[in-house]
């Protein structure tokens, strides 16, 4: 797709080769716009690893002033955080391999012609996209499965994804021939076999983009740790950092009254910032080796939302 | 859903048959199945609560039914007519600011010639959306914060300003600082598929607007902006469905006492009242009446959409 994009670009550009005041407008405002993006986390990435003085007389901006590590050191030495970090990695793992599991299960059937009652099997599976009970049902349901305060509640209701079965079933019907099926069904391959040993195979590029689909939804979304967990070592990294940053703005924003044990619970500056970078590292990191993976599927799923 | 296109296969076959020679793939199905009819339409009859006064002591079996009384009393309920106006008010200016913005920045990247350059400078405007509203929101209480924010600070080094702009614990500057971090979070994103709809147009109509000696902007007014013209028809509409809709991380990542007024929309509502204070029949009723009209928006919008002759969604 980039590649076709490059052409279509190019050629329409070629004649024209001169360098217009207008190239310079759009590529300063491109610049600006990214700078929104990278400088906040640069402030945060530098603040981080200054000393506390420095940032309280508001003296660091794009570099560091006074540099240390200490407030990484506390991080690291913050076991509940440490441990919802590995906690948020194992159920993030999890969840993917389930969540892939299901997916190709719901969508491998479901891009058969032959199969017998497709429809009703595909709407039964659609509904839920387009119409949910909503939260006070969903909480209740999971309170009577006895699964509030519990880890599977983090993924067992979130792993069949429609959205995601969708765009594997595109797949499955746009980019491998039925020819290819037909023949290996003449021969007495079960559909077993045909799955694990044709399917599967020729599928590894949809298998990596929404195996990524589904870690970057898990990792990122925690409004279900506010519905359905209250046991703290249960709860994952991005709650942890949320109930973290809003009870230090909470004891900020506070009227004058005097809180009790407020100090307490006011979080430095800079061991906020350390804990933020802790959390948004490794996202970053991983980030540019991903994201062609994303676009892949965004425009897969584009082809039928 | 997808299955508009197929050809219909007349199936002869009987049900026998069929699991005889496929029951492999009914097998495979049942557990997508399973975990639907567990997980999600299992709570569907948990709706009835809110035809009910439900009291969680006494279960469904002791609690009395009330007809529509539950969704009379909510929408004489102040809290739920300001849930109600936030939510519509902040989710149209939300399609309102958003909607153009990932258009436009689509138009420019795709006027940069440099490919190494375009490349960087999309790889960066992906960023946000990869990251949590946890993330974003305590980032952005580091950048504005009256006394400490970056940006205030800057502004008050330069002499622009004497004190701190409240830029997220006033209520009208939280407005326009949670409205535009919402169209920074998804604009970059929300290029992909304008992009490869560009990439579609044929290039022999841009070969033709040179000759008859279009400039840039004539090319992209009436080449470029016409080849995408379904995509954001589409798009649109898809929007359109989600008017109705709130997000609870989204709101909560810019919480503070001062900015209660607008803050309160209809996932807060639903979490507070419906969860944190017990109110189970009006949150579900609530719950409800956001579903449908959720439902009912996008089944109209796919018919608007039929309509104008573009694909739809459904």
């Amino acid at each position: 797709m980039a590649k076709k994009n490059e052409e279509t670009v190019s050629d329409g550009s070629r004649a024209v080769v001169k360098f217009h005041i207008s190239d310079i407008i759009i590529m300063v405002v491109l610049v600006i716009l990214c700078a929104t993006c990278v400088i906040p986390f640069w402030h945060l990435l530098v603040k981080s690893v200054s000393g506390d003085m420095a940032v309280m007389m508001k003296k660091v901006f794009f570099w560091p002033k006074d540099f240390t590590l200490g407030a990484y050191t506390k991080v690291f030495a913050d076991k509940s955080m440490v441990h919802s970090m590995v906690y948020s990695v194992f159920v993030t793992l999890l969840f993917t391999i389930l969540g892939m599991i299901t997916c190709t299960c719901a969508a491998y059937p479901l891009s058969k012609k032959r199969l017998k009652g497709k429809r009703f099997f595909t709407f039964i599976l659609m509904v839920p996209m387009y119409f949910s009970a909503g939260m006070i049902p969903a909480y209740l349901l999971m309170n009577n499965l006895h699964l509030l305060d519990n880890m599977w509640v983090l993924i067992l209701p979130l792993i069949y994804s429609p959205y995601n079965m969708l765009v594997m079933k595109t797949y499955f019907q746009s980019s491998i021939p039925d020819s290819l099926e037909e023949s290996a069904f003449l021969d007495g391959a079960t559909n077993f076999q045909i799955l694990g040993k044709i399917i599967i195979p020729l599928s590894k590029p949809i298998i990596a983009t929404l195996s990524l689909f589904y870690a970057v939804g898990r990792w990122n979304a925690y409004a279900d740790n506010m519905y359905y967990i209250r046991e703290d070592s249960l709860r994952m990294i991005q709650y942890k950092l949320y109930l973290l940053v809003q009870g230090a703005e909470a004891s900020m924003t506070a009227s004058l009254g005097d809180v009790a044990g407020s100090s307490n619970v006011t979080t430095p500056e800079v061991l906020q910032a350390a804990s933020i970078m802790f959390v948004t590292i490794p996202i970053i990191i991983i980030y540019p080796f991903l994201q062609k993976y994303f676009v892949k599927g965004a425009m897969i799923g584009a082809v039928k939302g | 859903m997808a299955k508009a296109k197929e050809p219909k296969v007349r199936t002869t076959t009987t049900w026998s048959k069929a699991i005889k020679r496929d029951w492999q793939l009914y097998l495979l199905l049942l557990i997508p199945v399973i975990l639907v009819i567990v997980f999600n339409y299992a709570a569907y009859p948990g709706l009835r609560m809110a035809f009910m006064d439900y009291k969680p002591a006494k279960g469904y079996a002791g609690s009395k039914w009330v007809g529509f009384a539950t969704f009379q009393k909510i929408f004489q309920d102040a809290d739920f007519l300001r849930a109600l106006k936030n939510s519509l008010v902040f989710n149209l200016l939300d399609l309102l600011v958003g909607f153009p913005m990932p258009i436009i920045l689509a138009l420019m990247l795709n006027e940069l010639r440099f490919m190494g350059f375009k490349k960087v400078t999309q790889t960066i405007l992906y960023l946000p959306h990869f990251l949590s509203w946890a993330i974003i929101g305590s980032v952005a209480y580091t950048m504005f914060r009256p006394s400490t924010g970056l940006v205030n600070v800057l502004l008050m080094n330069a002499g622009w300003i004497e004190q701190g702009i409240p830029f997220l614990t006033e209520k009208w500057h939280w407005a326009v600082t949670y409205l535009l971090i919402g169209v920074w979070q998804g604009m970059g994103w929300g290029t992909i598929l304008y992009l490869a709809a560009i990439a579609g147009i044929n290039g022999e109509l841009y070969e033709a607007a040179i000759i008859d000696g279009a400039n840039r902007w004539q090319k992209m007014w009436h080449v470029t902006l016409p080849g995408i013209r379904s995509t954001v028809v589409t798009l649109l509409i898809m929007n359109l469905g989600r008017v109705m809709g709130s997000n609870l991380e989204r709101l909560t990542a810019f919480d503070n006492t001062q900015v209660r007024d607008f803050e309160y929309q209809l996932a807060i509502y639903i979490y507070n009242k419906g969860l944190g204070n017990g109110k189970f029949s009006m949150g579900t009723a609530v719950g409800l009446f956001q579903s449908l009209v959720g439902l009912i928006l996008v089944l109209v919008s796919d018919k608007i959409a039929k309509a104008l002759g573009e694909e739809g969604l459904l």
